[in-house]
């Protein structure tokens, strides 16, 4: 009888849930994470040495016999018409052994951002392919823009069949007024929280390389098979199948939400290794990157809100808006005050477009911004109320089926950073650095779903093999496929060789939404349990034992309870046929759970002379159900703390209202955190289920919002704005 | 492997191809590009703009290359040399992915000519371990999970790796120091330090 289960889908990186129908086959489980041997365990990743020696070959590191190096030419203007016949390739075709494409189509195109792609080329050296495209000469009609959110407001429209200011959505719950009546206190704020970039470090690219009407790819992508399918689509009317494409990615450096698939670059990759009847890298430069590369959408929310004297929300009003520069976008904080409840709320959301790259999923898509917007109201009411910023959290989750959770996870993170420390009332430190307290929470799916088909192979030599299409997004996801089959199988790590990173191997979804583990890992799970079975049922006659009678030990098989009758694993998989065993499974949704919260507690102190924001500590408690590698999991909490930490402090992209340019498409003013601010991180893992959940996405969620209550606690100003760089902070202390 | 790939550099196809353009002498070890006619060298020793014979010494052996005057070091060790551990990340000189050692020295690669770095040794990160067997720092960052996508860590690699020639016993202040000038932005820091101080530790121990 099968049953409807809810699930989260990930579209480009968006999150979605939806009732699907599953097979009610009999329950599976991991068993008891006390009597496990290697999941759970601190393990080293499996490609670690060809990491750090150099040899792991990323797409961007792939050479061929014979490979030309292509390059885009994005459009210099922020609105631009290109007419019909407006792209000369000539110029770049004179250069010895160039290639050149144009993107516009007969019809001409309308740019609508700096870097909005235009032609491409491939040549004999990267050297040749910048000469090449300096070399293709476009006619411009320079058109009226506007690239940031207060100009767009009375610019003229960006679309033709759309207002620059476009109404997304609303909602309303019980009655706004009255609940301003019942409150004791009122807040009022504006909160901001910038648009940024994904800065993969390994650019947007592609290496293409034609075999009559085959296609290999080799793809810095999170969606391997996904990719695949995208460009047979895309080159359809070549009469492309996704049988003729092959999609390799055996390393893949970031993607953090913006890589799902060929985009404009792969498919001119593709097309120009067609021309050029030789394989094309087209990598994207640094610059190319930063300006088109996609971003992740900003925020922005005005905000008044009530409370009672209990510290129960009676009120909550927005108006909000969403900064994806030539798409729309969406934050956590539009519909409400996101994992709190309120008795009254009165919600309108818009997207506010402009002349800037197109905006998509970052890591955690719409998260961090609105736990920011949200979290900064929750601590200016509480300031309002007179009230402890938990104990008015306390009073706020009513309703919130993770309510018991998140008590439990602030008292601990209380204790750890030592809540008693912070100022009772805002700003009441003395001196010119003053220290403050500040926490936030957060939520996310992450539970999966289902299409991952993983393979295990025994061979008669006892060695294994697990194969899953599936990419490593520098999450461990190579590692894990290896220690669950070794926990299931009696063997040790190295005895199991993962294989992923191809489409010729099983199907397997894309990496958006925290979802490759809990997707991929029940798929391993249940191929290694049918490897068991094949194997049990294959020497059952040998040991005079049913099934059932036969248990795995450490590299043994054993009747229960009877030491004589045994095999050792090599003895018994040199009983199996030439070509060995193999076994295939499928996601299984009793292995995995979604809806996960996590709190994150900061400590800063602030320089009032000069604003500078220093992270003295951080303290993360994150529920992320069954861990199956602590060591990289913890690897991934900090990863997504150190990544808050620019979000609150450093990462702003700058658009010239005068010139439309973006001012820093690089990697030194458009600043990442470095080592030197690096603070202290203390990481807590909230073991809850005995089943797996994704973990990259909610631990980058409450980083900048706790960081930005801290600043309040250390000051007693709101520093409504992101990133807190020294001129916000001096701004909002009134000194600047 | 990567030794038959340093030398398959000199290839039949190439050395066909010089020979057929008439330009033996130097178009020998060309590489992509190699068709275009070199440059004779202006009596003014300057070079360029066309293909040029650039002599290196990369980790211990003496390699030629065929390229322009203006193509990084980066790009031909990367591109010619097929030694693609050092990463061209920011291609600026903000992030340290393309660190490599000039001399002893962590230098970024991406900021030198390739022509810049004849008459000193060039120490990439494939050269680290010996043997098969992982350099400490390598050792270290592996065991510590010092890496997630693992695209900038050749980088810091070879700046832990300096650090520790010039610093046997670093504090962890010195340890951020060392890498200040490199980027990554899965955010693996605490980690590195934890990797750099055990790295530090083991070869003061005796390895």
């Amino acid at each position: 009888m099968p049953r409807k289960i809810k699930t989260t889908i990930v579209e480009n990186g968006f999150e979605r849930e939806v009732e699907i129908e599953v097979p009610d086959g009999p329950p599976v489980s991991w068993g008891d994470p006390k009597q496990m041997r290697i999941i759970g365990k601190r393990v080293p990743r499996v490609e670690g040495p060809d990491k750090v020696t150099g040899k792991a070959k990323y797409t961007a590191d792939v050479k061929l016999p014979g490979m030309l190096y292509g390059r885009m030419l994005g459009c210099p203007h922020p609105a631009a018409r290109i007419p019909a016949g407006g792209v000369d390739l000539s110029g770049a075709e004179r250069i010895r052994g160039v290639v050149a494409i144009s993107l516009v189509g007969p019809e001409g195109k309308t740019c609508r951002y700096v870097g909005d792609e235009v032609a491409a080329v491939a040549a004999p050296t990267p050297e040749l392919a910048e000469d090449a495209i300096r070399a293709i000469r476009v006619k411009y009609e320079k058109q009226p823009f506007a690239v940031n959110p207060d100009a767009s407001r009375t610019a003229p429209q960006i679309f033709g069949n759309e207002p620059n200011v476009a109404p997304a959505g609303n909602r309303a719950q019980g009655d706004i007024a009255a609940g301003l009546a019942a409150s004791k206190a009122t807040a009022e704020g504006q909160y901001t929280a910038q648009t940024r970039l994904h800065c993969c470090f390994e650019t947007h690219g592609h290496v293409c390389k034609w075999d009559g009407d085959n296609l290999t790819v080799w793809a810095s992508t999170q969606a391997v098979h996904g990719t695949r399918g995208d460009f047979a689509g895309q080159l359809g009317r070549y009469g492309m199948k996704p049988a003729q494409v092959r999609v390799i990615t055996e390393h893949m450096g970031g993607g953090f939400g913006s890589k799902f698939g060929p985009r404009i670059e792969g498919i001119a990759c593709a097309l120009l290794a067609k021309k050029a009847n030789a394989p094309v890298k087209l990598m994207l430069t640094r610059t190319d990157e930063q300006l088109a590369g996609f971003n992740g959408p900003g925020a922005m929310s005005r905000i008044r809100a009530g409370a009672d004297a209990s510290g129960r929300i009676q009120a909550w009003e927005t108006s909000s808006e969403n900064y994806g520069g030539t798409t729309g976008g969406g934050h956590s904080a539009n519909g409400g005050p996101y994992v709190y409840t309120a008795e009254n709320v009165k919600a309108e959301w818009a997207n506010v477009f402009t002349n800037t790259g197109p905006g998509c999923a970052l890591r955690a898509p719409g998260h961090p911004q609105g736990c920011f917007i949200t979290e900064c109201m929750m601590d200016d009411l509480a300031a309002k109320l007179g009230m402890d910023p938990l104990a008015f959290r306390r009073a706020n989750l009513k309703g919130n089926r993770l309510e018991k959770l998140y008590l439990a996870q602030w008292d601990l993170g209380a204790a750890k950073i030592g809540w008693h420390r912070r100022n009772a009332k805002p700003g009441a430190g003395r001196g010119p650095k003053r220290r403050g307290i500040g926490m936030a929470s957060g939520t996310w799916g992450g539970g999966g779903g289902g299409g991952a088909e993983v393979d295990v192979v025994i061979h008669r030599n006892g060695s294994v093999e697990v194969m899953n299409g599936t990419q490593d997004l520098g999450t461990g996801t190579r590692t894990y496929l290896a220690m669950i089959v070794a926990e299931e199988l009696g063997l040790d790590l190295k005895e199991v060789t993962p294989r992923i990173g191809d489409s010729v191997y099983g199907n397997s979804p894309g990496s958006g939404g925290s979802t490759t583990c809990p997707s991929v890992a029940p798929a391993v799970k249940m191929a290694a349990v049918d490897a068991r079975e094949k194997l049990l049922a294959a020497i059952a006659p040998a040991l005079k034992a049913k099934v059932e009678e036969l248990e795995i030990g450490d590299h043994v098989i054993r009747v229960k309870g009877d030491t004589a009758r045994s095999l050792t694993w090599k003895q018994a998989c040199a009983r199996l046929g030439m070509s060995g065993l193999r076994a295939r499974g499928g996601w299984n949704q009793d292995l995995r759970q979604g809806g996960v919260g996590g709190c994150q507690f900061a400590e800063v102190e602030v320089d009032i002379e000069t604003g500078k924001v220093r992270p003295i500590k951080i303290v993360c408690v994150q529920d992320c159900g069954l861990v199956i590698n602590r060591l990289t999991t913890e690897s991934q909490a900090y990863g997504g703390i150190i990544q808050g930490i620019a979000q609150a402090l450093l990462e702003r992209r700058h658009a010239d209202d005068l010139t439309g340019r973006i001012l820093n498409p690089n990697l030194e003013e458009y600043k990442l955190t470095g080592p030197m601010e690096t603070p202290e991180i203390e990481i807590h893992l909230f073991d809850t289920y005995n089943k797996v959940s994704g973990i990259g996405e909610p631990v980058v969620i409450p980083t900048g919002a706790a960081l930005a209550n801290a600043v309040f606690n250390a000051t007693g100003r709101r520093v409504p704005e992101l990133p807190m760089t020294p001129d916000v902070v001096l701004k909002a202390l009134g000194k600047a | 492997m990567a030794e038959e790939q340093e030398r398959s550099q000199v290839s039949r196809r190439s050395f066909l191809k010089g020979v057929g353009t008439g330009a033996i002498g130097t178009a020998l070890l060309g590489g992509p590009g190699a068709e275009q006619a070199a440059e004779a060298a202006p009596a003014n020793g300057a070079v360029g703009p066309g293909l040029t014979r650039i002599t290196l010494t990369v980790n211990g052996q003496q390699r030629v290359v065929q390229a322009e005057p203006r193509t990084t070091l980066a790009n031909v060790l990367r591109n010619e040399l097929d030694l693609t551990g050092a990463k061209v990340i920011c291609d600026r000189g903000s992030c340290g992915g393309c660190t490599v050692h000039l001399d002893g020295r962590p230098v970024y690669s991406c900021m030198m000519l390739a022509l810049d770095a004849q008459g000193h040794k060039v120490t990439t990160v494939e050269a680290l371990a010996k043997n098969g067997q992982l350099d400490p720092v390598q050792s270290a960052f592996v065991e510590k999970d010092a890496l997630m996508c693992g695209f900038c860590t050749p980088g810091f690699v070879m700046s832990i790796r300096a650090l520790l020639d010039r610093n046997p016993n670093p504090t962890l202040d010195q340890v951020k120091q060392a890498c200040a000038g490199n980027i990554c932005r899965c955010g693996t820091y605490p980690r590195i330090f934890e990797a750099a101080l055990a790295a530090a530790k083991a070869e003061r121990s005796g390895r």
